[in-house]
């Protein structure tokens, strides 16, 4: 029987409270009344209405999640596709350096990802803007995708495949019809991944971006440079907010997805 | 029988759609960024020279070949500024790895002794902050570690200080934002390993007689090193590149690799410079993500 001692507990409790209390910290001063973000003046949602009139900073979230929709869309078409091939199709020519190229960009620093983008859309002369960071960000989040979807392929028993083309169904039927139901769960919080590093993403994203698509982190990196600020406060909550509801969905999707993959197994 | 029997078109599809992609959007660049750093600043300065004329056939070759040169890395080695940039980030990127190591090995471990149920529930408690911002989490990072700041009125509270120290701009604070940041990092790949290490092994231990500290280090440790390999490598690689962190939280004395590629490009407007900044820093990383390649894939075929 598997026991936690004391010393366990108290390096649960220490590890959870480290990751949390920072997050709580910056939730509650966004509700400072206080211009001074040190200094506690009471309650007050003053910050949160003040933003409402911001529009820069609402352009920015609106060609945020624009740009989020897109490249997590495109990235879980990509994204299943490749991990369908690697999974699925055995050997075939040049599979190394598909597989070495899902992998790389997962742990490439981004200023490299960042910079090698940007040189290619200045190589074959695109004007930067919106579509060239929907482009940096498919990629990059295209093989977190291939991942995840990889992961849940592999899991899944391999006889339900064939026992569909035994029976007569052509492999893009069997993969409609038995492959992608079973790897849906997967692909959607795959998808809800994507669309959170996409929100997230500031690096690649300043590579990439031209003038008319700042995007909410860049917007937010100007500011924060400056020092913190009681808006800042407002902002980064409502952010922890979204990306943390998406996030518990997402987790849920797969939770669900595991429990119906197990189930069917024979 | 696979699925993707036969030269069927949507076999086809599948593998080379996804492939196509990866070759343009992320080996073609990389070419790029190679090339870059190999030609003249006054050439490769935007308005940009094409970066290889396909019409001057092979004519075009040679000149392109005969165009490149290694300026650009032999001003790296001569300017102190890169060399110092280079060791600063390996340094803060070694010893931030063996903090996180030190922090998340507990954490994993305690883990997996809590019931099964309970282990889903604090794997996700661990894993949810990675999914915020980034930049955001820094910036909560600033919010306490300013001046005035909930740590330092604590500190000033219990006494444990006279004179509120000054925490933003330090290397310390370097470290606590990139342990905050990649703690998840370490902590699942640990906890993968140390999950399914199995349960009999500290029974035999424990009937044999041995106590329960020296089982974890004699088998325990020993048995979870793959774990603390991989979790080691996926944080020390993403943290030799490290931008964000030492930019919001560091001081300006000696900056990381990564903010002298966005200075470069962003400030100085080298791009030469900067590409064989990065090609430089793909070089020190190759072997840890080449590493780190052959684990993960061999993770997933044995799975």
């Amino acid at each position: 029987m598997r026991k936690a001692s004391a010393l366990n507990i108290a390096a649960l409790g220490a590890g959870i409270a480290f990751l949390y209390l920072p997050i709580v910290i910056l939730v509650v001063y966004s509700f400072n009344a206080s211009r001074l973000v040190a200094v506690w003046g009471g309650w007050s949602t003053r910050w949160y209405a003040e933003l409402a009139g911001d529009a820069p900073l609402l352009q920015a979230a609106f060609i945020s999640l624009r740009i989020a929709l897109v490249s997590a869309s495109a990235a879980t078409v990509l994204g299943t596709l490749a991990a369908v091939a690697l999974v699925r199709f055995g050997r075939f020519r040049g599979r190394l350096l598909f597989a070495a190229m899902i992998y790389a960009p997962l742990v490439m620093p981004e200023v490299i990802t960042g910079l090698s983008m940007l040189l290619l859309f200045v190589a074959v002369s695109i004007d930067r803007g919106f579509w060239t960071v929907v482009i940096a960000h498919t990629t990059m989040a295209m093989c977190f995708v291939a991942v995840i979807v990889q992961s849940r392929l592999v899991d899944f028993d391999t006889s339900l495949e064939e026992a569909a083309m035994d029976l007569g169904a052509s492999p893009f039927k069997t993969f409609v019809a038995v492959t992608l139901p079973l790897i849906l769960p997967a692909m959607a919080a795959s998808f809800m991944l994507a669309f959170a590093l996409s929100l997230d993403d500031l690096v690649i994203a300043s590579f990439t971006t031209g003038p008319g698509a700042m995007t909410l982190p860049i917007r937010i990196y100007s500011e924060v440079r400056l020092g913190v600020s009681p808006e800042m406060n407002a902002v980064c909550s409502i952010m922890v907010l979204v990306v943390g509801t998406a996030v518990i969905a997402a987790s849920l999707l797969t939770k669900l997805g595991t429990a119906r993959g197990s189930a069917a197994r024979p | 029988m696979k699925l993707g029997r036969g030269n069927s078109f949507w076999r086809k599809l599948a593998i080379w759609v996804p492939y196509a992609w990866l070759v343009a959007f992320f080996l073609v660049p990389f070419l790029i960024v190679l090339k870059i750093s190999l030609s003249q600043t006054a050439i490769a300065q935007p308005p940009y020279t094409p970066v290889f004329d396909f019409a001057a056939g092979w004519r075009g070759l040679r000149d392109f070949l005969a165009g490149l040169s290694l300026d650009n890395y032999a001003f790296l080695g001569s300017d102190p500024l890169y060399v110092l940039s280079y060791m600063k980030s390996l340094e803060i990127a070694a010893f931030s790895t063996l903090l996180l190591l030190v922090v998340g090995y507990p954490i994993a471990y305690a883990i997996t002794r809590t019931p099964r149920r309970l282990q889903a529930v604090l794997v996700l408690l661990v894993v949810l902050p990675f999914w915020t911002s980034f930049l955001i989490r820094i910036y909560a990072w600033m919010n306490i570690l300013q001046h005035d700041g909930p740590l330092n009125r604590l500190l000033l509270l219990l006494h444990i200080v006279r004179e509120p120290p000054a925490w933003l701009s330090t290397d310390t604070a370097v470290y606590i934002g990139i342990v905050y940041s990649y703690l998840p990092f370490m902590v699942l790949p640990l906890y993968a390993t140390l999950e399914k290490l199995d349960e009999q092994l500290f029974e035999a231990a424990a009937d044999l007689g041995c106590p329960r500290w020296k089982t974890f280090w004699l088998v325990t440790v020993p048995l979870s090193a793959p774990g603390v390999l991989a979790g080691a490598l996926l944080c020390f690689i993403p943290i030799v590149g490290e931008f964000v962190i030492p930019d919001l939280l560091g001081g300006s004395k000696t900056s990381m690799i990564g903010q002298t590629v966005w200075t470069e490009f962003f400030a100085n407007k080298d791009w030469p410079t900067a590409a064989a900044v990065a090609v430089v820093l793909v070089c020190l990383l190759v072997t840890p993500i080449v590493a780190l390649q052959y684990q993960a894939m061999r993770g997933a075929e044995r799975s």
